[in-house]
């Protein structure tokens, strides 16, 4: 494990193994308690593989009763709790603590209930994210946020991690798609949030809860709403023959008023990777290649993409291809969602990073990348939702050379700091977990982080839930809870009032 | 009579609020004041405006975001993003003329703090859904960002969309990012006549459920149609579905909902102008205004709509927007909003929140939704921790929050 420290193990509750994962078993009978150094191996790590720890013990409830009982137990013996979905975080959102329970919710599995006419779909948290859709699709409906990850993602994790994907542009995050939920809190107590109607009473819980990395509660049931499927979707693909000229094209097409259902751009390293791997069919003598897909009725997608395609070419395009059929789409895509694994096989290991920018800045970021990789002497491939500005940079290294993976988390925080530098933020989609932690001060004064842990003092006051994420020091709450008092007679001469 | 604050920058609010939470001094934290007579009132407290504190930080259209300060009109925003072609895509709903005031008067914080919307929030959703950033000052005094300017940001908790719907109790803006959007190039209505609550709703589910990607349904009962003005003659029903896009694609839709709807009797057009006129006059609630019955603002599930609308009574007079989601109820028979919330809770959930009431209504009813323990707890313990000292709009929304 490399540089990020995760809160000291106490030794009292390492010793204390036998008796907690006796009294976990009282309360969740059979084979829901795992305890064997065997049996807890697949759990030691999350999409985040260069951090491993295998926990204490993994629990897997069935019942919200359960679930609160769990909790409830870890509340009064101070024992920590770290939610888990799929384990598909790259960030480290479900990395164990060797003190701590692993709580998978996987076993939560169940659609519990489809309303069509109410466009709403009430589901597990176990349940993939595509298997959403899968359930709704026969009657021309989806669940639209789409991260690469949906055929294994849960939406448990979803929420979490406030997932985005490919379609984020047009059809919102998953913040925009949650209508409600019902989550445990650290103490056991079951809350609701929500519902099928539109926004939920009081104060907005349901936008803390989406995106909270698992540190609030642990969501036991989601409702999300669906979308009918658009009548047509095309793609094209434009290739470039610079980024900077591509970028130009991303920012023009925003600018006309037109939002593609998704925009995505692949540079050099990239899209020789993917054709290599995929054969889609990638122009192979350009360096910049664009994917745009317009969805919705065909007058519609067919005048649109006329009207890109004349903003490629005023951006000095060379290359233009059009989908003429569904399955030419697919293939269009297949290249492009397949952009990971292709960069693996080219290099024994990589580090994928997420950071957003303003699209403006788009030609600074991609050249101020390669003095980088020229800097740490690392390759870097380049794959992101141009649309919306979200970077996927993956920085190839080989984790059997000393100091690569040093090297390569080196020129990840670089890139991390230069997209704050130029009015972005760390991380898009992928969550701050462990990965991003302790790049948070780059971004964040100590006063905007301490109103952040204020939230996560109201839910969990004794910081039992996924402790060591997101935060780069953990303040007790009584801590935070102090305040310099200047005392004075009435101020401001200079306000006006009256 | 408390005294009245106006700072003109972020600093001079940081300052009077580090002063207010030492000296214990609670604060009624408003824009320009268009919705004080909406939520719980604020007692013995010093007045903290925020009409100063305005303009425009940063605004480029092709990056489709607006930075301002929270006290810079919304009139401003609204026609300077007009005269690039671009929108608040929420259309923030005004409550200006049903609470006595004129149209346009409120502010950017205030509309973000009450997280309005209006009836595109079916398709575009509300205030909340818009906001990616925040600077704000909380009850400690410490002023502090949250979010950022790009609209994909997982970053650290979602406190800026938080902060939309807490009406100024957990924290003072000072600047607010939004995104924004282009406007449709060509919009047009579809209205059916005559129909029942109940066949409404089914055509307006029909309608939602289509690829017709309608980004309003409303229902207008016959009392209210005539409130739409030069539009209905008002001895019918209206049922009023918006499609905006291109002008083919438009087009392409009217016939698509036509087949979709054809068993639910005659279908209008509203060219572009009778369509605007009918969905502003509805995010200006036309309809009650000039009056001073009780409203109630209730969001549903758009099917349970008209079970629950048949334990009002028979004088309750209900506009329907949001395709059934959100009713408008104006019931003379409602007293404090008990009978009207039992109604609510037998058909299945969802909120009401008190829109218009006499001083008294609102010193005795719950004007909030109230909530159930837990939620409650935890809304006092979030308040404890942004505002430990209750200075910021005291009360506003429940009881010692």
């Amino acid at each position: 494990m490399s540089g990020i420290a995760m809160p000291k193990p106490s030794e009292k509750l390492l010793r204390n193994k036998m008796k907690i994962v006796q009294d976990l078993q009282q309360i969740i009978p059979g084979e829901g308690v795992i305890s064997e150094e065997v049996e807890l191996r697949p759990y030691e790590t999350d999409a985040l593989t260069a951090y491993r720890q295998l926990p204490l013990a993994v629990v897997l409830p069935e019942t919200v009763d359960q679930v609160s009982r769990v909790l409830k137990y870890c509340y009064d013996n101070d024992v920590k709790v770290v939610p888990r979905g799929a384990g598909t975080s790259l960030s480290g959102g479900a990395l164990p603590l060797a003190d701590g329970i692993l709580m998978s919710m996987m076993k939560f599995n169940q659609v519990l209930d489809i309303d069509f006419e109410n466009r709403a779909v009430v589901v597990q948290p176990g349940v993939t994210n595509l298997g959403i859709t899968h359930a709704v699709q026969h009657e021309g409906f989806y669940y639209a946020p789409d991260p690469s990850s949906q055929i294994a993602c849960s939406i448990g994790g979803n929420i979490a991690e406030n997932s985005g994907g490919v379609h984020s542009l047009k059809y919102g995050l998953t913040t925009n798609n949650v209508l409600g939920l019902e989550m445990v809190l650290m103490t056991g107590e079951i809350i609701r949030l929500g519902g099928k109607h539109l926004d939920s009473e009081g104060y907005d819980f349901l936008a803390l809860m989406t995106g909270s990395e698992g540190l609030l509660g642990v969501v036991t049931e989601v409702t999300v709403r669906i979308l009918q499927k658009p009548e047509t979707a095309r793609a094209a693909l434009i290739g470039f023959p610079t980024s900077e000229e591509a970028g130009q094209c991303v920012a023009e097409i925003i600018g006309e008023g037109i939002i593609p259902g998704g925009m995505e751009l692949m540079d050099k390293l990239a899209i020789d990777a993917a054709e290599d791997f995929v054969h889609a069919g990638y122009p192979l003598d350009v360096e910049a290649l664009m994917i745009v897909e317009l969805d919705g009725p065909e007058a519609e997608v067919d005048y649109l993409l006329d009207r890109v395609s004349a903003i490629a070419t005023a951006n000095n395009s060379t290359y233009l291809r059009v989908s003429q059929s569904e399955e030419e789409r697919n293939t269009f895509w297949a290249g492009r969602k397949a952009a990971f694994p292709a960069v693996g096989r080219i290099s024994p290991d990589y580090l994928c990073m997420d950071g957003t920018i303003p699209r403006k800045a788009l030609p600074e970021v991609l050249r101020r990348m390669q003095d980088l990789s020229v800097k740490h002497d690392l390759r870097c491939a380049n794959v992101f939702h141009a649309g919306d500005g979200n970077l996927h940079p993956l920085i190839l290294y080989d984790a059997n050379k000393p100091g690569e993976l040093e090297a390569a988390e080196a020129f990840g925080a670089d890139i991390l700091r230069l997209c704050v530098e130029v009015g972005g933020v760390l991380t898009g989609e992928h969550g701050v977990g462990i990965e991003k932690r302790d790049l948070m001060p780059e971004m964040f004064t100590e006063d905007d982080l301490k109103q952040q842990q204020r939230v996560k003092c109201a839910f969990d006051e004794k910081q039992l839930l996924n402790p060591g994420k997101v935060f780069p020091v953990l303040h007790r709450c009584a801590e935070l809870g102090r305040m310099h008092v200047h005392k004075g007679q009435l101020p401001f001469p200079d306000i006006p009032r009256f | 009579m408390g005294e009245s604050f106006r700072p003109k920058n972020a600093a001079e609010l940081e300052e009077l609020v580090k002063w207010a939470a030492a000296e214990r001094e609670p604060l009624e934290v408003v824009g320009t004041g268009t919705k004080t007579a909406l939520g719980r009132q604020v007692q013995g407290a010093h007045t903290l405006a925020l009409s100063e504190l305005k303009g425009i930080v940063d605004y480029e259209p092709s990056e489709l975001v607006l930075t301002a300060k929270a006290g810079t009109p919304l009139a401003e925003i609204e026609s300077l993003l007009e005269s690039e072609g671009q929108e608040l895509a929420f259309e923030p709903v005004d409550y200006g003329p049903v609470l006595g005031g004129e149209v346009g008067k409120g502010t950017f914080g205030g509309a973000l703090a009450a997280n309005l919307a209006g009836p595109r929030r079916l398709k575009a959703g509300a205030a909340r859904d818009h906001v990616l950033g925040l600077q704000a000052v909380a009850g400690r005094g410490e002023l502090f960002k949250a979010g950022g300017r790009v609209v994909k940001n997982v970053t650290g908790y979602d406190l800026a969309r938080a902060f939309c719907s807490s009406w100024g109790t957990l924290a003072v803006a000072s600047e607010i990012t939004v995104k924004v959007a282009p406007k449709a190039a060509q919009e047009k209505t579809l209205c059916l006549f005559g129909l029942d609550g109940q066949q409404a709703t089914n055509a307006m589910s029909a309608a939602m459920g289509s690829s017709a990607e309608v980004s309003s349904a409303a229902y207008i009962p016959p009392a209210l149609a005539a409130s739409v003005k030069g539009e209905f003659a008002g001895t019918q029903s209206v049922t009023a579905l918006r499609l905006e896009g291109i002008p083919a694609s438009v087009e392409y839709r009217i016939g698509t909902l036509k087949r979709e709807l054809s068993g639910f009797g005659a279908i209008d057009v509203l060219e572009a102008d009778g369509s605007r006129k009918l969905w502003r006059s509805l995010r200006q609630l036309d309809a009650f205004t000039g009056s001073q019955t009780t409203l109630w603002r209730v969001s549903v599930a758009p099917t349970n709509a008209e079970s629950f609308i048949s334990g009002l009574s028979q004088d309750a007079v209900v506009l329907r927007d949001w395709a059934g989601g959100l009713l408008w109820v104006s019931d003379p028979a409602e007293n404090d909003g008990t009978a009207l919330r039992e109604a609510l809770r037998k058909c299945g959930g969802g909120h009401a929140t008190l829109v218009r009431g006499s001083p008294t209504l609102r010193a005795s009813a719950e004007v909030f939704q109230p909530l159930d323990p837990g939620l409650a707890a935890l809304t006092r313990r979030l308040k404890q921790q942004f505002d430990p000292h209750g200075i910021l709009n005291p009360g506003r929304m429940y009881p010692g929050v």
